[in-house]
């Protein structure tokens, strides 16, 4: 250890344990901080109403794999499949050396080791060769990334009213850390080659990038030191400051995205759920003899309030829904197919999502940094003044948006991460018109057609068969299989 | 009558009514549905289908009058309580002949009796027309022979969102559309990306919200320029990130949109008019394709 970073008073081990010390409470206090709001998410997310998801368990396994971690999804676009690919790579790789860096970090200043994981040989060298080409690889996509963003004009799917302000921003905030991480990592290992190179030392690993970048760095042994401890502590700082930002942001995807896709619906997209209640009553109206189950009652056998049909707010959602809300990297694809967003309606299935992330944070519990996703002065709906009035229905989603969509499934089809914005439509629906009677005017008329003739247009029921008057058809003999 | 014409005899459809009363039970049940059975329209189609069924010598039944909505639109709406009270109706019926295998020409109706009357006690195997056509010609029952030909003639085939996407079904009516030796394009939107006609979701009842343009118009927009292949009209469909291979230019007379539900015809059928192209091209259902390359309309 350089004397210049010595305090001449301290004795040198107590300066090491300092470190350790130092090094240990901020791992604690950042898992800690972590915990604590991935514990509040949680709780915002069981809000929800109750969804049995349990069983397939197999099937679930499969398809988190081809899904999630496989990233199948993505690959309908290769451009961005292909940048994000890097990012996803790197990060699951780079994650690898933060395990050399916590151990460096608790126990090597203690026992005077560095670099803890190089007892691999020459497997070291193929991860730290692989960290640096992937890093370069990560700032190029990046840059990529940003330019599709930033660049005039952007690429469609990142505009849109749901995508200024706060979204925008932390769109663009990630992308920024993630460069300051590969940069503070190049940083370290560079500063480290050149260190060990004047000390006539062989630094353990291969690094092909850094050893480019050996000449741009000062030859003072002390300032490369300082050097190599600046980028060792930025880089792990930064990580634990990122793990703390994610929560607040769109980035929480990087989690949310494997319990998304485990707990995504495993029946055909057409199928929609069918409300139990409902089922009851109607049967019960059929057939005189049909019990209907007593309603569910609280733990203390106290009778619950009556829930209502369909969704008016979050806690009206199935709690899948809302962890889909914490899945969301706002990426759009759902937006850019949709066909009503395609021709000029308001609809937009991720601002439904963003919306209902908003609203179960504003509601009940935020995040560490702010509440994320407030789209500020320029934003469609303004500032909720009575928190239980600004409901999710009509608070922030608009019936408009609601009626513009077509249950098309391209939202659900194009999500890389299976989130499933049509049953918050339907659910949003059904409330409009089982609790509120306020469809369209039109479909009113259609739902009586219904009712009253058995079809959904005004037309008699006993023509119905009309169709077949006078049919007929040339005679040929039937084809035989040959 | 002309002499040259071929002789024609009359079908007269079976009821599911009077095949019980004679203690009887068809192969397969087909479920016309509403447009099926009152779109002026889409009654050609049932219409081709039937005598389709009629020549391979399928023994099949329709509810004639028993049948009513599968309340697939009063779903898509929201109306739960009006969807169940249709689907327990149906199910009531369907239940009560004993049926087990259902065909349709409707994908809503397909959809929704497929996968939704099972939770409510309706569990039947039912299949989408499309894929009876395919096992039809699979078979060699249906040659599609001795009627209109359709070689060379440009077709492109809109999916329907819920036989698409929502049920997977992508190569059955493909299957059926190359028996017919035409030239068959895509669209940049098809299969798993296939572009809504803007009908679905119960929007065939309703006004669309205020917008830029009509769905069904930019559906037809595409279907045209596919047609066609000129690279200016393929051109402006910006923002589709797909694969499908561009087609070459061609004359856009004589061309057809070729569809497999009830609403995306009606919506196809306007945006054609819409588009002024009816004159050079029509929009047919599978089913009428199949009847017309056999030779059975009369």
């Amino acid at each position: 250890m350089p004397t210049i970073l010595r305090p001449q008073t301290f004795p040198p081990y107590l300066y090491r344990m300092l470190q350790s010390l130092l090094f240990a409470l901020l791992l604690v206090a950042a898992f800690g901080l972590f915990i604590w709001q991935v514990r509040k998410i949680r709780a915002n997310i069981l809000v929800g109403r109750e969804r049995d998801m349990s069983g397939r368990a197999a099937e679930r396994f499969r398809k988190t794999l081809l899904v999630a971690f496989g990233q199948q999804k993505m690959f309908k676009r290769m451009t961005p499949a292909l940048l994000h690919l890097v990012v996803y790579v790197g990060f699951l790789v780079i994650n690898i050396e933060v395990i050399e860096i916590v151990i460096d970090g608790l126990f090597g200043n203690i026992f005077g080791f560095h670099r803890s994981l190089k007892f691999l040989g020459p497997v070291y060298d193929v991860l730290m060769a692989t960290n640096e080409v992937l890093a370069a690889l990560v700032i190029v996509a990046v840059a990529a990334f940003w330019w599709r963003r930033n660049s005039n004009p952007p690429l469609k799917r990142f505009t849109g009213p749901e995508l200024r302000m706060w979204p925008k921003l932390d769109a663009n905030i990630i992308l920024y850390i993630e460069v300051a991480l590969m940069l503070a990592l190049f940083f370290m290992n560079t500063a480290d080659l050149k260190l060990h190179a004047m000390r006539g030392e062989d630094l353990p690993g291969t690094f092909p990038v850094s050893n480019l970048l050996v000449g741009l760095l000062p030859s003072s042994e002390g300032t490369l030191h300082v050097l190599e401890r600046l980028g060792w502590w930025i880089h792990i700082t930064g990580i634990l400051l990122f793990l703390n930002y994610l929560p607040s942001s769109k980035h929480f995807h990087i989690i949310m995205a494997f319990p998304n896709v485990w707990y995504s619906r495993l029946v055909p997209q057409g199928q929609f759920s069918n409300v139990e209640s409902i089922t009851n009553e109607v049967k019960a109206m059929m057939d005189p003899s049909f019990v209907v189950p007593p309603a569910p009652t609280a733990p203390d056998g106290s009778a619950l309030a009556p829930t209502p049909f369909g969704a008016k707010d979050v806690d009206d959602l199935p709690w899948t829904n809302l962890l889909n809300a914490y899945s969301c990297t706002e990426c759009g694809r759902c937006t850019s197919v949709c066909p009503a967003n395609l021709t000029g309606k308001l609809l937009s299935p991720r601002k439904i999502i963003m919306d209902t992330r908003d609203r179960m944070e504003e509601k009940y519990n935020s995040p560490l940094i702010f509440r994320p996703n407030v789209y500020g002065a320029e934003a469609k709906h303004e500032p909720v003044t009575d928190l239980m009035e600004a409901t999710l229905l009509r608070g922030k989603v608009t019936p408009e948006e609601l009626w513009a969509c077509t249950t098309c499934n391209a939202c659900v089809e194009s999500c890389p991460v299976n989130i499933n914005p049509l049953e918050s439509i339907i659910e949003m629906r059904r409330f409009l018109v089982l609790e509120e009677s306020a469809a369209p005017n039109s479909l009113n008329v259609m739902f009586s057609n219904i009712e009253n003739n058995g079809a959904p247009w005004a037309f008699s029921p006993s023509d119905r068969f009309n169709w077949a008057d006078d049919l007929f058809a040339a005679e040929k003999p039937a084809t035989t299989v040959a | 009558m002309t002499p040259e014409a071929p002789a024609k005899k009359q079908i007269t459809v079976p009821v599911m009514a009077d095949l019980a009363a004679r203690n009887e039970s068809p192969e397969i049940l087909f479920w016309v549905g509403c447009a099926g059975a009152f779109d002026d329209r889409y009654k050609r189609v049932t219409r081709a289908f039937v005598r389709i069924l009629d020549h391979v010598g399928t023994k099949y039944a329709v509810l004639g009058l028993e049948e009513s909505c599968t309340g697939d639109p009063a779903k898509r709406a929201g109306n739960e309580f009006l969807f169940q009270m249709q689907a327990m109706t149906n199910i009531t019926t369907l239940n009560g002949y004993g049926i087990k295998k259902i065909v349709t020409a409707c994908p809503h109706c397909f959809n929704t009796i497929k996968n939704e009357y099972p939770a409510l006690g309706g569990d039947y195997e039912v299949i989408h027309h499309s894929t009876y056509l395919q096992q039809l010609i699979n078979e060699g029952k249906v040659g599609v022979t001795g009627g209109e030909s359709f070689k060379g003639r440009r077709i492109t085939f809109h999916d329907s969102c819920y036989l698409g996407r929502a049920n997977n079904i992508y190569e059955a009516p493909r299957e059926v559309l190359a028996a017919l030796d035409a030239d068959l394009v895509e669209m940049k939107r098809s299969r798993a990306n296939g572009l809504c006609c803007g009908a679905g979701g119960a929007q065939m009842w309703k006004e669309p919200e205020p917008g830029k343009k009509d769905i069904n118009i930019e559906r037809t927009e595409e279907a045209l320029a596919t047609l066609s292949g000129k690279a200016d009209a393929l051109a402006n469909l910006g923002g589709v990130e797909t694969e499908t291979a561009a087609p070459g230019a061609h004359d856009l007379q004589g061309s057809i949109i070729a569809v497999g539900c009830p609403f995306c015809m009606t919506m196809m059928s306007d945006g054609v008019k819409n588009k002024e192209q009816e004159a050079n091209v029509q929009v047919f259902d599978l089913a009428e394709l199949v009847a017309s390359a056999e030779g059975i309309n009369a």
